[in-house]
């Protein structure tokens, strides 16, 4: 294709006379892909029975549902930085993908789907199995393509892998046709290196750069907001550098969490709706806002005409659709962020602001005594998320990977967690997609099966992906599955509490016994109701070498505080 | 303040592709007013025409989704007034209008439209323009039973900062 640059040199020497089918797996292998997540099915089965003869090469593992495959790949992606691969047959397999692809889109996550279709004379004739994947796949992905001859194969492979990883990653679909996958073939691979019409790493202007400095440098009350771009830059050490050199207070978005050691004393917490009080308070007070490798969410930002109206913003990001569409910047450096931190920094001044960190620490004085003190220790009522979190912290010392779900346990677990190592952190944030956490859970213990995995769901949650559980006995993914149950949607109680005078529409959950449910799929479970066993229980839970369940009766009418009520400014931020 | 705007976008030649350009405009509840498909001068790239009612702001966003499509190699929007446009119209009248009077000829010729084909029961008449001026044509046209009337989507150039080519590198 004159379109694209694949390598000089070939990743696989030409195998004269192979099947699309085997092209499939030997492309796979050539990206460096050892673990692809599925469920097998009609049109992709030349696929699979080519996956038989490549076990000891590429290992499969059978979820128990499409959309459990494709947050598994997104767990195994988020903890590893490598690609996740979810394959499943046309139709509905091919349907229930597209959850995860819409989360892997919103959340930047890399990660290549593949498809089986059917034949090409087939195609738009209504057959069995058949739906138009490419086009109601298409909002959803970064790229997509359908292979209809076997010799678009590894073009097309090395171009997805390409455009999956590079400049701001994110989900691909390659679905291909049943006869391409029996057509026979000379096959060569080559790497893609570069696509015509595709500039992904954009290079900052060093005027620019100079620029910011200039502001950073001049700022009395600077404020530093960093994403998940610090974490898909692999730029920690670098983002660390900026912020000790400068002195820079800085908060996170719950993507970029783990990026910066919670504990560092320049961390001053959690961003958005139900994030810290300094960091959503003194947005509105901070008169230089960097903003590195985030988005501006709404849940970050409230009111965006009430945001940060105060501040100059330097906004460092990969993606150019970013700058502006939000929040309107001083000086926008667009580029990866490991290169930008790398030039801004040496031209920062050696710097310190005691008195503009001092704020933040009085607001976590107070955000401490009115909320954290009650949530994490609380001594007397009913159990707390924060305090079974706490106690997760005490057993686990920060190092595991915490895999959320979606909701109020979600907040809990953003907000007291601790972190000490990047990519620990792996929750739906953009999507919000409930039932995420299971698979999600299982594919970062496989991709980091040396890292203690906890995957913290609330009861919801946990029902709406819960056949997984078969899928972590089938592979003995030693996957620790925290439920935290309230007996309601929680967040949606709460909303409804607040802001719909407490008319609990079908929030209420008649939940099944998960203890016997969890043993019936072969795991391990068990169920704690006081607080006087929960430190035995957490202990057990994590010291376990195998898979197991920890259920936590939690206070059913809990909040989440403070908060930051939708359509209010962050200055709005309310403790209670 | 809302305004027409035309989008030039080059783009890769990819099936599938109108799609993925046209869903940007969906999600964001923007009707497209026209569209119009074809090669550029440069062999293998796509050129839309995109016209919408948008703001600077909005716009602005717009073009860098587009951008941002993998496949999409360079979009530009412009104002009227930075761009040299053109439609055109077809307009199908019964025949036998004309043998009534000379009045037809008249309106073509006022109008710079032509005749394309006289059969013995219609003709049709072209007219190239903008949309206004298709437009007092089709109202002129009323009186003598307009059969048929398509008018085309935007075509427009414009004075590109830098060729075409220097984006392909």
């Amino acid at each position: 294709m004159e379109t694209l640059s694949l390598s000089e040199k070939p990743t696989v020497a030409v195998t004269e006379n192979i099947t699309g089918a085997e092209a499939v797996v030997k492309s796979l292998i050539a990206e460096g892909t050892d673990t692809i997540f599925g469920y097998p099915g009609g049109a992709i089965m030349p696929v699979y029975d080519a996956l038989f003869h490549y076990q000891s090469e590429l290992k499969h593992v059978l979820t128990r549902h499409e959309q459990g495959a494709t947050h598994a790949a997104q767990g195994f992606a988020r903890a590893t930085g490598k690609v996740g691969v979810a394959i499943a047959t046309s139709g509905p397999g091919a349907t229930n993908l597209i959850t995860g692809i819409a989360d892997a889109q919103i959340d930047s996550t890399p990660m290549v789907c593949i498809t089986g279709q059917v034949a090409s004379p087939l195609l738009g004739s209504d057959a069995f199995q058949e739906t138009d994947i490419v086009g109601i796949s298409m909002p959803v992905t970064k790229w997509n393509y359908q292979i209809t001859c076997a010799e678009e194969i590894p073009w097309v492979m090395a171009k997805a892998f390409y455009i999956a990883k590079s400049g701001r990653p994110g989900p691909v679909l390659i679905d291909i046709t049943k006869d391409a996958q029996f057509q026979s073939f000379d096959f060569e691979y080559r790497k893609c290196e570069k696509v015509r019409s595709y500039n992904p790493v954009p290079k900052a202007d060093p005027l620019k750069i100079k620029d910011a400095a200039q502001l950073i440098n001049a700022a009395k009350r600077p404020f530093v907001l960093f994403g998940q771009g610090i974490i898909l830059s692999e730029a920690e050490k670098e983002f660390q550098d900026f912020i000790e050199k400068g002195g820079l207070p800085a908060a996170w978005t719950i993507m970029g969490l783990s990026a910066l050691d919670t504990s560092h004393p320049l961390n001053v917490g959690m961003l958005g709706m139900h994030g810290n009080y300094g960091p959503n308070l003194l947005t509105n007070e901070c008169d230089v806002l960097i903003a590195i490798g985030m988005r501006f969410d709404d849940r970050v930002t409230g009111d965006l005409t009430k945001y940060a109206k105060q501040a100059k913003v330097v906004h460092i990001e990969i993606d150019p659709a970013e700058i502006d569409k939000n929040v309107k910047t001083e000086v926008a450096l667009l580029g990866d962020a490991k290169s930008v931190l790398q030039q801004l920094t040496p031209l920062i001044q050696d710097n310190t602001h005691d008195n503009w960190l001092q704020q933040f620490k009085d607001c976590d004085a107070k955000e401490k005594e009115v909320v954290i003190d009650n949530e994490i220790a609380p001594t007397s009522g009913e159990m707390t998320m924060g305090e079974v979190i706490a106690r997760i912290n005490k057993q686990t010392n920060g190092d595991a990977i915490i895999v959320t779900d979606v909701g109020q346990h979600q907040m809990m677990a953003c907000r007291y967690a601790h972190f000490k190592k990047s990519k620990s952190n792996i929750t739906s944030g953009g999507l919000g997609t409930m039932g995420f956490c299971l698979p999600a859970a299982l594919g970062a213990k496989i991709g980091a099966p040396e890292r203690e995995v906890v995957a913290v769901i609330g009861d919801g949650g946990f029902q709406m992906t819960i056949q997984e559980l078969a899928t972590i006995a089938q592979t003995e993914a030693a996957v620790k599955i925290l439920i935290l149950n309230n007996e309601f949607l929680g967040m949606v109680r709460q909303w409804q509490q607040l802001f719909f005078d407490k008319r609990y529409s079908h929030t209420h959950m008649v939940n099944p016994d998960f203890v016997a449910v969890t043993k019936g799929f072969g795991i391990d479970a068990v169920m704690v109701d006081k607080r006087e066993n929960l430190d035995e229980a957490v202990k057990n839970f994590i010291q376990s070498e195998t898979s197991c369940l920890l259920e936590v009766r939690v206070g059913k009418e809990n909040n989440v505080f403070p908060m930051v009520p939708s359509g209010a400014s962050v200055a709005e931020v309310r403790l209670s | 303040m809302k305004k027409l705007y035309t989008l030039s976008i080059f783009t890769e030649n990819r099936h599938g592709l109108l799609h993925r350009v046209t869903v940007i405009f969906t999600r964001r509840r923007i009707n497209i007013e026209s569209l119009t498909v074809s090669e550029s001068e440069t062999k293998g790239v796509h050129r839309y025409t995109i016209v919408i009612e948008s703001d600077e702001n909005h716009i602005q966003k717009i073009v860098k989704q587009l951008e941002k499509q993998v496949d999409v190699i360079k979009a530009f929007y412009h104002k009227d007034e930075e761009t040299v446009f053109q439609e055109i119209a077809l307009y199908k009248v019964p025949t036998h209008k004309i043998a009534n009077g000379v009045k037809l000829e008249t309106l073509v010729r006022n109008n710079h439209a032509r005749i394309l084909e006289v059969e013995p029961d219609f003709m049709i008449i072209e007219k190239t323009g903008h949309k206004e001026e298709t437009q007092q044509l089709l109202d002129a046209l009323a009186p003598f039973g307009v059969m048929e009337f398509v008018r085309s989507g935007r075509v427009s150039v414009t004075k590109p900062e830098k060729e075409l080519a220097a984006y392909l590198q």
